[in-house]
């Protein structure tokens, strides 16, 4: 496959190439397979040319084959080759394969850079013989280059170039350790290379003054959020673990070119996971949405005795909680509604309970559904399910995401009251606080100790109402006060 | 080292010439462990004979001694060797140690392996196994992340993103799970696990015990020393395990350095490269070779640096030594001071958040008590015949001792030490073999993978020049193969180096999309002789990959009536 091709003016003047293998040590042509054999190369088209600067042109590598794509050039601008020495890889539509050079010479310009393409034929490059005709070589290559609307600029650094760097005066100015040498990622390089940038003349901000990808995007004035084509996506920064000293001084590249400010000295930054984003991406949706809320003593006396029978059986508080609220939103739908924008909302046909849960550290809101019609038996079965689900991350859409009306409760920590935010495309949320012994005065005029339990609705004002609400609450009072109801 | 091919051709005279100095034992002289089975045993071995080479495997060659092949496969420990505590005992409990483990009780030797760490050795705990799992989470964010690629089949996949510790805890999941399941089935087939750190103290007699209390003695009639390898870190470098580390410390992904250095372009620090680029690091490599990717077949090597590093974010630095490596301290990054490795000269300074040490692997033979038994090691490897029997200063075999492994440095791959110890086995059972180590593969679990068998291209062409035959070489593409292609995973190349004059298999090299799977077809070819006139008419199903090889053999050119091409004057 390694076919080593290359012409020039001259010597296509002959009108049969030449060819050579890279694998033919011995004394024998190693046996290829057909396809690869480029016997078939029509003889190169010979574009006049001055003498001494010859074309590297597009090879033709297989009888197919119109146009070729430069995978990478081997040498870069300025490098001294000898004949047979590979300069470049072209891709054609059936391999990759290796040009090589047959003249001793300069590669005085690259007039087809990585990554683009040409018609078989055309040159992709010059090779000057001397040093003094690399300039003319450049000003051709630049007459070939405008023609093709595509700059050629002076041979930009080359990623593997090791020798010190000159040192920067911006450089210096972020570190104040005096004169430093210009240190910049590979990635920056490459980017650098690609977007014809100086990388001399970039300002790094990246960890210790180095020059990050976002700073050469910065000076090539490409956008950090929209990566070049040719480059590969961003990759998701790395999540900092284990924290050392180095790693918990770094910022992510990508943040560090834009006008936030900059991160305290010792911060750790940490890209959201999935879960993250999307818990960021509704609370900040549901700033959109006028709500209100209103706050309701409930007396759980009754519940509590219901709980101790049923526990055994498996049944939760949280689910005992969700089916009073089903049976409540059964007499009050509006406030089982959604409003999806200004002119129409909807009633929902099914009560379906979303209850928040924390699980490994991340926010999940799996789904009770048709809470009222199921019996609490059941309905315990299902959220045991799928808790287990969640905690495997394995909840399928509508398990997470088809809830009608959120329960949230933080009663278990000791939170007597709290404020929860209305997620969008439901109509309310009810914050449990929770349950306390507290001193009620009653009917009679005696006071009593019973457990009260603090609930706080936030729901949407442009379909539900203040008496919506406070109508529901009693309804739902109501149901925990004398909860025979959630058995039947 | 010969091809097991052509010792099976040969009858067992032609063994004795081919190998005078290292014949274990004289002809006629029982190897030990089989004279002392109970009477139940050798009276079932008696009725029922293996039959000769039924025990072998396809590149040992068959066994010369019929009378010693007794017994079928026992399925627990030996009985009391008489005599000894044990027929064998292994030192170091590592995958090459199992296996040959598992094959001594197949044979009915009374078996005991020791062990100073955790069963499972540097494979399955710092090696081969973790690093498999963080490879499986970097291929796939590696696809993820080409868009274009995903794009070109319809797929859009608007964000990704990883935990590093959920990561992290699936490759130590794996190498537990590997590790237990490697602990149940020695002890499933009774093999004694003695802990403790062991030593050599005289002919067939090993101590074991705490390092420096190793108070308990056993004696066996044969000792197996398999105690494998440990990062190896050249001098100058302070590794803190934190930011400079070696790959026992990178296994654990405690974190993901922005930029890190990898010391090392070999198999091991292209894995790094494959799991670090997609975790969202860019990676600087140190060569002191000339050449990235030293070791593979060069042009596999090239096609690997255009696939696996220039795409990439990674830039190298090539035949430059890593003279100083000073971890992060005092608020200044890992500092890595680069000299030109011919001429010794300052090169420059990288500035970096890590480094990781990839500089291969040194045996760990230490404490061994190799001194008591006058063997020294070269470099730390300890030397032995083609029959990993060990040599004495002198040069002679050692009785009763053999090693396996990293720890005789043959061939640094856990299932190359498995392999050399089953021959162990077969040969202290009195069948006589020896493996054949071309006939080996060898993968590197990139994305795309890289694998190999046999000869490269340059050794093969050395090999052809000293030995007077002709070497060719043919090359098939994935861009060709219709499975790759629905993939569009079509970057990869199969390279076969081969004897037109015989159709014999010198070495096939791949890298490309699934390449470690694909190996197999050439390396068992390889080991069984197969030629490649014969194999080319092998029958694959259509389309699969397996279809690369399938076109690599028949695109091979052995000699009968086949015209010489005349090489084009250049």
């Amino acid at each position: 496959m390694e076919a080593f091709y290359a012409t020039s003016s001259s010597f296509a003047a002959s009108g049969k190439p030449h060819l050579s293998f890279s694998s033919s040590l011995s004394s024998s042509l190693p046996a290829l397979p057909r396809h690869r054999l480029l016997r078939r190369r029509s003889p190169a088209r010979i574009p006049a040319v001055r003498a001494k600067i010859r074309e590297i042109i597009m090879p033709t590598l297989s009888s197919t084959m119109t146009e070729g794509k430069i995978v990478s050039w081997i040498k870069s601008e300025g490098d001294r080759l000898s004949k047979g020495d590979s300069v470049v890889v072209v891709e054609s539509d059936k391999a990759d394969m290796d040009v090589e050079i047959f003249y001793d010479g300069i590669l005085a310009a690259i007039v087809v850079p990585e990554g683009e393409s040409a018609p078989v034929g055309a040159p992709i490059g010059l090779l000057a013989e001397t040093d003094d005709e690399i300039a003319l070589a450049k000003a051709k290559a630049h007459d070939f280059s405008q023609s093709q609307s595509s700059p050629v600029s002076p041979p930009p650094p080359s990623p593997v170039v090791d020798a010190p760097a000159p040192s920067s005066p911006h450089v210096a100015s972020v570190q104040a350790e005096g004169p430093r040498k210009l240190v910049s990622t590979p990635h920056a390089k490459k980017l650098a290379k690609q977007h014809r940038v100086d990388i001399s003349t970039v300002v790094g901000t990246g960890p210790y003054g180095r020059i990050t990808p976002a700073d050469v995007e910065a000076a090539a004035g490409i956008q950090p959020k929209t990566p070049a084509s040719v480059a590969p996506s961003s990759p998701p920064p790395a999540s900092k673990g284990a924290g050392t000293a180095a790693s918990a001084e770094k910022s992510i590249s990508g943040f560090s070119a834009t006008s936030l400010p900059p991160p305290i000295p010792g911060s750790t930054v940490v890209t959201f996971t999935a879960m993250q984003a999307a818990v960021a991406k509704n609370m900040v949706g549901s700033l959109s949405v006028p709500t209100f809320r209103v706050g309701y003593p409930v007396i759980t006396n009754g519940l509590d005795a219901l709980y101790e029978k049923v526990k055994s059986k498996g049944v939760t508080m949280t689910v005992l909680l969700a089916k009073a609220a089903s049976l409540a939103l059964a007499q009050h739908p509006v406030v089982n509604a959604c409003c999806k924008d200004e002119k129409n909302f909807s009633y929902n046909s099914s009560i379906n309970i979303a209850i928040a849960v924390a699980i490994d550290g991340g926010l999940i809101t799996p789904v009770l559904q048709d809470a009222d019609k199921l019996d609490i038996y059941l309905l315990s079965q299902k959220w045991k399910e799928l808790v287990k689900k969640a905690r495997s991350k394995q909840l399928q859409p509508d398990e997470y995401n088809s809830g009608t009306f959120t329960l949230s409760n933080l009663g278990m920590f000791g939170v007597d009251r709290f404020d929860a935010i209305l997620p969008p495309g439901q109509g309310a949320i009810m914050a449990v606080g929770a349950s306390k012994p507290t001193v009620v005065p009653g009917a009679d005029g005696f006071f009593t100790i019973k457990n009260k339990m603090m609930v706080n609705v936030t729901a949407d004002h442009r379909i539900i109402y203040g008496a919506d609400l406070a109508a529901f609450l009693q309804t739902f009072s109501k149901i925990i006060e004398n909860p025979d109801s959630l058995t039947l | 080292m010969q091809a097991s091919l052509f010792l099976s051709l040969s009858s067992s005279p032609a063994i004795s010439i081919s190998y005078p100095v290292n014949r274990p034992f004289p002809t006629g002289i029982h190897p030990p462990g089989l004279r002392f089975r109970s009477l139940r045993r050798e009276a079932l071995g008696f009725f029922a004979p293996k039959p000769a080479g039924s025990c072998g495997f396809s590149q040992f060659v068959s066994p010369r001694n019929v009378f010693n092949n007794t017994v079928a496969a026992v399925r627990d420990n030996g009985s009391t060797a008489k005599g000894f505590d044990y027929d064998l005992v292994i030192i170091g409990a590592g995958v090459g140690g199992h296996g040959a483990a598992m094959h001594a009780v197949e044979n009915g030797l009374k078996t005991a392996i020791i062990e100073g760490d955790v069963i499972g050795g540097t494979c399955v705990n710092r090696g081969c196994v973790p690093s498999k799992a963080l490879l499986a989470v970097s291929g796939r964010i590696h696809e993820l992340q080409s868009e274009d690629h995903l794009k070109s089949m319809g797929l859009q996949v608007s964000n990704h993103s990883y935990d590093r510790q959920s990561v992290a805890d699936h490759a130590n999941n794996l190498a537990s799970k590997i590790r237990s399941n490697l602990t149940n089935s020695l002890k499933a087939l009774g093999v004694d696990i003695l802990t403790g750190v062991g030593t050599i103290v005289g002919t067939q007699k090993v101590k074991y015990g705490k390092i420096g209390f190793s108070d308990k003695e056993v004696t066996a009639r044969n000792i197996l020393i398999a105690t494998g390898s440990v990062p190896f870190v050249p001098s100058g470098i302070e590794v803190d395990g934190k930011t400079v580390f070696t790959s026992d410390q990178a296994l654990k992904l405690e974190w993901v350095p922005e930029w890190i250095a990898i010391i090392g372009s070999g198999y091991i620090g292209l894995e790094f490269s494959d799991v670090y680029t997609a975790l969202g690091s860019e990676v600087t490599f140190v060569e002191a070779l000339d050449q990235l990717i030293p070791g593979f077949d060069p042009e596999i090597g090239k096609l690997a640096q255009r696939i696996l590093i220039n795409s990439r974010k990674i830039d190298f630095h090539t035949g430059v030594f890593a003279k100083k490596i000073t971890p992060a301290r005092d608020g200044k990054p890992v500092q890595i001071e680069l000299i030109d490795a011919k001429t010794k000269e300052p090169k420059d300074t990288l500035e970096v958040d890590a480094a990781l040490i990839a500089t291969g692997r040194a045996p760990f033979t230490k404490g061994l008590g190799l001194e008591n038994i006058n063997i020294n090691t070269q470099r730390g490897f300890i030397p032995v015949d083609e029959r990993m029997q060990v040599i004495d200063t002198e040069g002679n075999p050692v009785p009763h001792l053999y090693c396996i492994g990293d720890a005789n440095g043959k061939m640094m791959l856990a299932h190359a030490a498995s392999a050399q110890g089953i021959s162990v086995i077969e040969n202290i059972c009195g069948k006589d073999t020896v493996l054949n180590h071309l006939s080996i593969p060898a993968a590197c679990f990139t994305h795309p993978e890289i694998s190999m068998v046999g000869l490269t291209e340059p050794l093969a062409r050395e090999k052809a020049e000293k030995e007077g035959f002709e070497v060719r070489v043919t090359k098939t593409s994935f861009k060709s193969n219709t499975k790759a292609l629905a993939e569009n995973e079509a970057e990869g190349l199969a390279k076969l180096i081969y004897r037109p004059d015989n159709g014999e298999i010198l070495g096939v090299h791949i890298i490309g999309l699934h390449a470690a799977d694909l190996i197999h077809e050439a390396s068992n070819a390889i080991a069984m002789g197969t030629r490649i006139q014969d194999i080319k008419f092998a029958v694959h199903a259509h389309p699969t990959l397996s279809e690369v090889l399938d076109e690599l053999f028949k695109s091979a050119k052995v000699s009968e009536g086949v015209i010489n091409y005349e090489p084009v004057a250049v």
